[in-house]
């Protein structure tokens, strides 16, 4: 942890299941220290597939979810029943310690239990699909449909096809980091509030050019694949992904200072490795400007290029860019990142046990810098109510007490 | 600077971080969107900039209203930094590097989004900063971070979005990825660089210390791939785009309906889920995943969503942008404060995706126009009488 620590001192209660689990995983990576709160036995969400392999003895088992796991580091973890009246004193003893409560029911359930009192003294962080109140607040929805109605589905995929998803979630993560920025704006404010996100409305601002291109502009942008649009203002599209030979890179033809000296150094480049076509080498790159070029034009300069960087890896393809300060990077995947020697160099990745017991895993390490400093991955994920001792035991409930709660189901 | 522990009373609705001074240098998205955050909770921004180093959204990233090009009709600009202030300032003159001096040392909060080592260049690197503030928090985010072998090395939100691995999960299996729309990852940093100076701030509230945050866009882009990068590293899998199927859920994806290009969304997640979906459309044969797309692609897309919502059904409509502005429960939540600009007329805003029930949002002002705020800043903030801003003017300090 950051010494001193960001949050140190801070009691999080966490509530939530995988919707909006990472608001509190953020929380903790600063130092706070995050209580994750569950049903006796275990969340649902920890069997979210996939599981880590047979061969760290997983199959499909509630300390095995990689989702699960990934969001929950950081935290220690307890069960609670809170239907029951015994779970809800123990709960509003636990909240009587908290600043931040974080929870992702459906709106109106603390109410319904007769919990809205124990919230009242701290910052209520809760995250459900599409808000509170309003028309939609008690549908339903995964992240597939919140990513359907914030308009960022419409945005992904080939023209003529059906919208796409990121294959790995998204709204959790940005529902959930949202949370945080949330509940330290209203820290930084003072007064116990609520602190209201919408899984929807999170997904609406991760395509911002798009909302303004309608409203500046009366233009609906929609799919198009691997091509990128709103740099031209004659309408063109630019390629921006590539076939090379192990994979895909990303690059584009541009403008402005960076993008002439990267078209400068790709004919160099082409000319290096044999000849530069005739459509590149009658470019005046020092006077180029991407903006105004008609598709038929765009269209000619990338056929141009492409069997070029057919040719390449993507990893010559990026030491080259590199060398020659040209903008372009391979498409990469996970396999890329663990090896990418920035990203060593920056001592980013941490190696803990996922589940204590279990052999190292490299985690990505804090978010950023602090003087200096990586907020640490340290703690293992917890197991259901791995921690029922030590944070009951905090509250004054003792060994024969809690045995008596578990007997009774409570925790 | 503000006194440690003592911000100035305030009325209660001008913020949550009202009495929050924060200097602002950057371009595009990654860094502005910050400051337009906290100015949006009534942190007081003051975005530093000039015109011989425009911001990019200023000028040459359409569109720019009726097609005018200049730093005011700039449509990206106005979007993405409401509520700050705008000071025009050289800071290639000695003046305006002394000046700009001047204002972060009133400052809490700096932050900066140029390439490492730009700022330095600027003479306003960290550590002199740091020594005349020392409670000054400086957030400078850049695409891979201010160290390491590829720090210096140019790029933009799209293309480092691809670099991360998010478009390699994006599109069919076994076929090209597909682009996720704009600097994606841009966002992402911008989340982690507000709750990064947040938490510094909350740490200074205990110990007076500022703090020097070194955010890499790329690496809070990891961040939200933590799942993938974790299967693989425990498994050797390196997990690959799938369309829209998921592991748990089935059926799962997007269906056409009647009309061009009208699709919704649905999932279901269970057996109790897959019956509640079978009767709602009186599915026979096995193939639900057929019955449903058959269903769906006879009616039209808002019939479909209220029958499957009436029956309990995981479904929402595949809104397009346009459809955005209209829809209910975004306008419910104040998604798109309307605002008069001074050049471009009426336009939208895009309000923070959380709420404050007690210290909620506020957008009044959209993004300045080009030094709107000289007078206030230099003449009220650093005490310039007017001969001296009309001297400083004249020698291109203001430029």
């Amino acid at each position: 942890m950051v010494s001193p620590t960001l949050l140190g001192g801070c009691r999080v209660l966490d509530l939530a299941d995988l919707s909006g689990a990472v608001c509190g995983r953020i929380l903790a990576d600063l130092g706070a220290d995050v209580v994750k709160i569950e049903p006796p036995g275990g969340e649902a969400d920890r069997l979210r597939p996939p599981y880590l392999a047979d061969s760290w003895g997983g199959t499909e088992n509630l300390e095995r979810s990689i989702p699960w796991i990934a969001a929950n580091v950081n935290k220690r973890g307890i069960t609670l029943d809170l239907g029951s009246p015994e779970g809800r004193t123990l709960f509003e003893r636990l909240a009587a310690t908290a600043r931040i409560i974080v929870e992702s029911s459906p709106p109106g359930r603390f109410r319904a239990l007769g919990l809205e009192d124990a919230l009242a003294g701290a910052i209520v962080v809760s995250i459900t699909p599409y808000g509170q109140d309003g028309p939609l607040a008690d549908v339903q929805g995964s992240d597939l449909e919140v990513t359907a109605a914030s308009g960022s589905l419409w945005l992904a995929g080939e023209v003529g096809r059906a919208p796409v998803r990121t294959t790995q979630p998204q709204s959790p993560y940005w529902s959930g980091m949202y949370g945080a920025m949330g509940a330290l704006v209203a820290l930084q404010a003072g007064p116990a509030q609520r602190v209201d996100v919408s899984a929807q409305a999170a997904m609406t601002t991760v395509h911002p050019p798009a909302p303004v291109w309608w409203d500046i502009a009366g233009e609906d942008h929609g799919r198009t694949g691997p091509f990128l649009l709103g740099r031209s203002v004659v309408g063109s599209r630019f390629r921006n992904l590539w076939a090379c030979a192990d994979g895909f890179v990303s690059f584009a033809i541009q403008g402005g200072p960076i993008g002439r000296h990267t078209g400068r150094m790709l004919t160099e480049w082409m000319a290096e490795r044999g000849a530069v076509p005739p459509v590149l080498a009658a470019i005046d790159w020092s006077a180029f400007d991407n903006t105004t070029l008609t598709q038929t034009v765009v269209d000619a300069l990338e056929a141009a290029i492409a069997p070029f960087l057919r040719t390449l890896t993507k990893s010559e393809f990026y030491a080259a860019v590199v060398k020659r300060k040209m903008l372009g990077y391979p498409v990469g995947d996970a396999s890329d990142a663990l090896t990418d020697p920035q990203l060593a160099a920056r001592d980013f990745w941490r190696t803990i046990s996922p589940v204590e017991g279990l052999p190292p895993l490299a985690f990505p390490g804090g978010f950023a810098l602090f003087d200096g400093e990586r907020p640490e991955v340290t703690r293992s994920a917890p197991r259901p109510g791995q921690h029922n001792a030590e944070i009951y035991g905090e509250l004054g409930v003792g060994p024969a007490d809690l045995a008596r709660l578990h007997e009774a189901g409570t925790v | 600077m503000t006194e440690l522990g003592t911000r100035p009373a305030t009325v209660p609705d001008a913020g949550a971080l009202a009495g929050l001074r924060v200097v602002e240098m950057g371009f595009a998205a990654a860094g502005p969107l910050v400051g337009k955050y906290l100015a949006n909770f009534g942190a007081e921004v003051i975005r530093l900039e000039s015109r011989i180093a425009a911001d990019v959204f200023r000028s040459t990233y359409p569109p720019f209203k009726n097609g005018v090009v200049d730093a005011d009709h700039a449509g990206m600009f106005a979007f993405y930094n409401d509520g700050k202030m705008s000071a025009s300032l050289n800071l290639k003159h000695p003046n305006g590097k002394a000046l700009a001096r001047a204002l972060i040392a009133q400052a809490d909060v700096f932050v900066e989004s140029f390439t490492p080592g730009t700022v330095a260049r600027l003479g306003l690197d960290a550590a002199s900063l740091r020594e005349e503030s020392p409670g000054l928090i400086i957030l400078s985010s850049c695409n891979q971070g201010q160290t390491g072998p590829h720090a210096f090395h140019p790029g933009y939100g799209s293309q480092l979005t691809a670099l991360a691995g998010f478009v390699q999960l994006l599109g069919d299996p076994d076929s090209t990825p597909v682009l996720l729309y704009g600097p994606y990852i841009d966002y992402i940093a911008v989340g982690y660089g507000a709750i990064a100076v947040l938490a510094a701030l909350e740490r200074r509230k205990r110990t007076g210390a500022g703090c020097v945050i070194d955010l890499s866009q790329y690496e809070a882009g990891l961040q939200f791939l933590t799942p993938s990068i974790l299967e693989f590293a425990a498994t050797g899998r390196i997990p690959q785009r799938n369309g829209n199927a998921d592991p748990v859920a089935s059926p799962h994806g997007v269906y056409r309906c009647a009309g061009p290009d009208r699709w919704v969304a649905l999932s279901a997640w269970n057996d109790a889920e897959r019956r509640t979906l079978r009767y709602a459309i009186d599915a026979e044969g096995p193939d639900l995943d057929a019955s449903v797309s058959a269903w769906t692609a006879m009616r039209p897309r808002d019939d479909v969503v209220a029958t499957f919502r009436a029956a309990g059904v995981r479904v929402a409509p595949v809104l397009s942008i346009s459809e955005l502005f209209a829809d209910p429960q975004l306008a419910h939540r104040g998604m798109w404060p309307r605002v008069t600009h001074p050049a471009i007329g009426p336009m939208r805003l895009m309000a923070p995706p959380f709420r404050l029930s007690a210290t909620p949002s506020r957008q009044e002002r959209p993004g300045p126009v080009f030094g709107a705020d000289n007078d206030h800043v230099f003449g009220e903030l650093l005490g310039l009488t007017g001969e001296e801003r009309r001297s400083l003017a004249r020698d291109g300090v203001f430029d």
